[in-house]
């Protein structure tokens, strides 16, 4: 087992013929994932790599019954490539564009929950379950199948974090980064339920960030609600207030949403709390009493 | 993106909230001239992206347009918490009898946008909120609709019982949250509000802060930008597409991706060192992306040693490595190199950095930050 995303997958890409997108639709296939179609549109009829390229999602979710989408479009045009998935019946959307304005994600995701489609992200790397499927962007090589489920805002220190595991001999379940911005369509809430109730799962990876009070509101969640050991990292120890740290979601605001907060949120909720990213995978083995 | 006070009232007059009249001034002279046209007490209010203006000495009465010259030359070049004024709005006084808050957030634990007011304004919100959270009256509404007009009325009879000054609020209040969702703000503020002796209600101070990845829609809020405001190395950044932010250390870091960026700077303090800046080249870089870092790091004077953290996954680390190997013959980089590659073309990359002098290769982010520490020692 695994979330949201297996080997059955079937999934379309939106914006395959984009430099990104072509490039990681060839990586994702050599990982294995079920690739059905492509979707750009004008560009019917075409081929990347051998998956179908067609004009609309509605298209290729009717000749190859696409379930899961990946969106790779601009962020002008992201926010219509999120709706026409969810309009054409995709279970779930995956979208890895950065800078899409915060306020079409409001509008977004009051539409997604109507019709009842998951989003994952934006400004995300996707997710991957080990050996079995991946969608995004990140690096399949560095990671290896096994137990531990990992959350995380961010997209390269998810794969760091991932990194330090597989090189402890420490496997995983599913990763997904959940996303940077202020508004994503699936918390950290939401996914540690999806790994407390997955039988694979024995210990989740959460990796958390300054901003915003979603770190403090799932250690809440691990302490009532979570039979699993849950380690946790925390970045923009050194992050000055005010500041935007690239994401748009990442900046002390009066003088709320620190590193220090946050980390004492999670101490509090018994959660033990990586100093540094190489203490992740010792404090992993310790929790999974290896 | 933030915008000034005299920015935020023009927004806030067309979309027919009352605001004083006011004008914009750069020199002592203009200051003297306005003040005269008025005819008026004036406010001088200094033109800066912090708060605590008035309490910096930032914001002074004048009664005559002697004063108010007066007022400005101290004001003019005055720093307030780092940003140096150079530009003041004088507008005339008004008499006060009461003082509102009303303000506009993006919610973001509950995805939506959420409205606060209280009696009490000219206060610091978040000090309230957690003080004396009870004074705050709140209600989310959906941007698409706007704050339905029982939801105004509902905020605003919670706060001001007279309906002659409940409804005044009310209709400001819809015409605020109109305004955030048209403009696409992050905050949209009125502190205070002021009801003046002969009931009338005026936004005396405003502020708009703009969300940056709706700029594209908005060319005209794009045009407001105080390039002035910003260094000129983090104005050089932004329009290469990577974020920078300048810091005190001696380690510049070059790093893909916000998270991991933190994360290297937080790794360089933990191993005694200090890092001169946060540095995200962002995803699907170029070469033409690393060489603008290069630059800008190495235009710190501070900068003993530049240390790249990157891990691939839509940043490719052969283009890394190609803009490095360009970047370093085209500014003859003289500072010492550690650099770390992990990912998506690693392979590649390794062979393209393979022999370049005054280069530390690293396999892990811990070995990396640590030898960065030694060399700026």
């Amino acid at each position: 087992m695994s979330i949201l995303i297996d080997e059955k997958s079937r999934v379309v890409v939106q914006g395959i013929t984009g430099r990104d997108g072509a490039f990681h639709s060839r990586a994702m296939k050599a990982y294995g994932t079920n690739l059905v179609a492509g979707v750009t549109p004008g560009k019917a009829g075409e081929r990347v790599d051998q998956v179908p390229v067609y004009n609309t999602v509605a298209d290729a979710v009717r000749e190859t019954g696409a379930d899961t989408s990946v969106v790779y479009v601009p962020p002008a045009f992201a926010k219509d490539a999120i709706l026409e998935a969810a309009y054409a019946g995709v279970r779930l959307v995956v979208a890895i564009t950065e800078g899409i304005p915060a306020l079409s994600m409001v509008e977004v995701l009051q539409t997604l929950n109507r019709l009842g489609t998951r989003l994952v992200g934006p400004n995300c790397p996707g997710l991957i379950s080990p050996g079995k499927c991946k969608v995004g962007i990140m690096p399949g090589e560095i990671h290896k199948q096994g137990p531990v489920g990992v959350v995380s805002r961010s997209g390269t220190l998810t794969y760091e974090m991932v990194y330090q595991l597989t090189k402890t001999g420490i496997g995983q379940s599913t990763c997904i980064g959940i996303g940077g911005d202020p508004i994503i369509g699936t918390n950290f809430i939401d996914v540690l339920s999806l790994f407390e109730a997955d039988p694979e799962t024995k210990a989740v990876v959460m990796i958390g960030e300054i901003g915003g009070s979603a770190e403090e509101e799932a250690a809440e969640f691990v302490k009532s609600k979570m039979s699993k050991p849950v380690v946790g990292f925390i970045a923009g120890q050194t992050a000055p207030p005010g500041k935007r740290m690239g994401h748009a979601g990442a900046i002390i605001s009066g003088g709320s949403g620190t590193a220090a907060e946050k980390i004492k949120a999670l101490s509090a909720a018994g959660i033990p709390v990586a100093k540094i990213p190489s203490e992740v995978g010792p404090l992993m083995k310790e929790a999974l009493g290896l | 993106m933030n915008i000034h006070e005299y920015q935020a009232k023009e927004i806030f007059r067309n979309a027919g909230i009352p605001v004083p009249e006011g004008t914009v001034a750069t020199t002592v002279e203009q200051v003297r001239d306005i003040a005269a046209r008025f005819g008026t007490r004036v406010v001088v209010k200094a033109q800066v992206h912090t708060g605590g203006r008035g309490k910096a000495g930032g914001v002074k009465l004048a009664h005559n347009p002697e004063e108010a010259a007066g007022l400005a030359e101290k004001i003019l070049g005055m720093e307030i918490k780092g940003h140096v004024v150079r530009k003041v709005l004088v507008t005339p006084a008004v008499d006060i009898s009461h003082e509102y808050y009303l303000g506009v957030v993006l919610d973001r634990a509950a995805g939506r946008p959420l409205v606060m007011v209280s009696r009490e304004g000219g206060i610091d919100i978040e000090e309230v909120a957690k003080t004396n959270p009870g004074a705050i009256l709140r209600e989310h509404f959906d941007p698409s609709t706007g704050l339905y007009p029982f939801q105004a009325r509902q905020l605003a009879y919670g706060i001001e019982p007279e309906p002659h000054f409940a409804k005044q609020i009310a209709s400001i209040l819809i015409k605020l949250c109109r305004c955030f969702a048209q403009v696409d703000g992050s905050l949209a503020e009125i502190n205070p509000l002021i009801r003046t002796p002969g009931g009338e209600m005026i936004a005396i101070d405003a502020k708009i802060n703009l969300d940056d990845s709706a700029l594209f829609h908005h060319h005209d809020l794009e045009a407001m930008r105080d390039s002035s405001a910003e260094s000129a190395n983090e104005a050089a950044a932004r329009e290469m597409g990577l974020s920078y932010i300048k810091l005190d250390g001696a380690i510049g870091c070059v790093v893909n991706g916000a998270g991991l960026a933190m994360a290297t700077m937080d790794l360089v303090k933990h191993f005694g060192g200090s890092p001169a800046n946060f540095l995200d080249i962002g995803g699907s870089s170029s070469p033409d992306k690393v060489i603008t870092a290069i630059r800008i790091i190495t235009e710190d004077q501070n900068v003993k040693v530049i240390l790249f953290n990157i891990f691939g996954g839509i940043t490719r680390c052969d283009d890394v490595a190609n803009g490095l190997i360009r970047a370093l013959s085209a500014t003859k980089v003289k500072l010492p190199i550690v650099a770390r590659l992990t990912g998506t073309n690693e392979e590649e990359a390794r062979q393209i950095l393979g022999s370049v002098e005054g280069l530390t290769p690293a396999e892990t982010m811990d070995e990396a930050v640590q030898r960065a520490v030694e060399l700026a020692r």
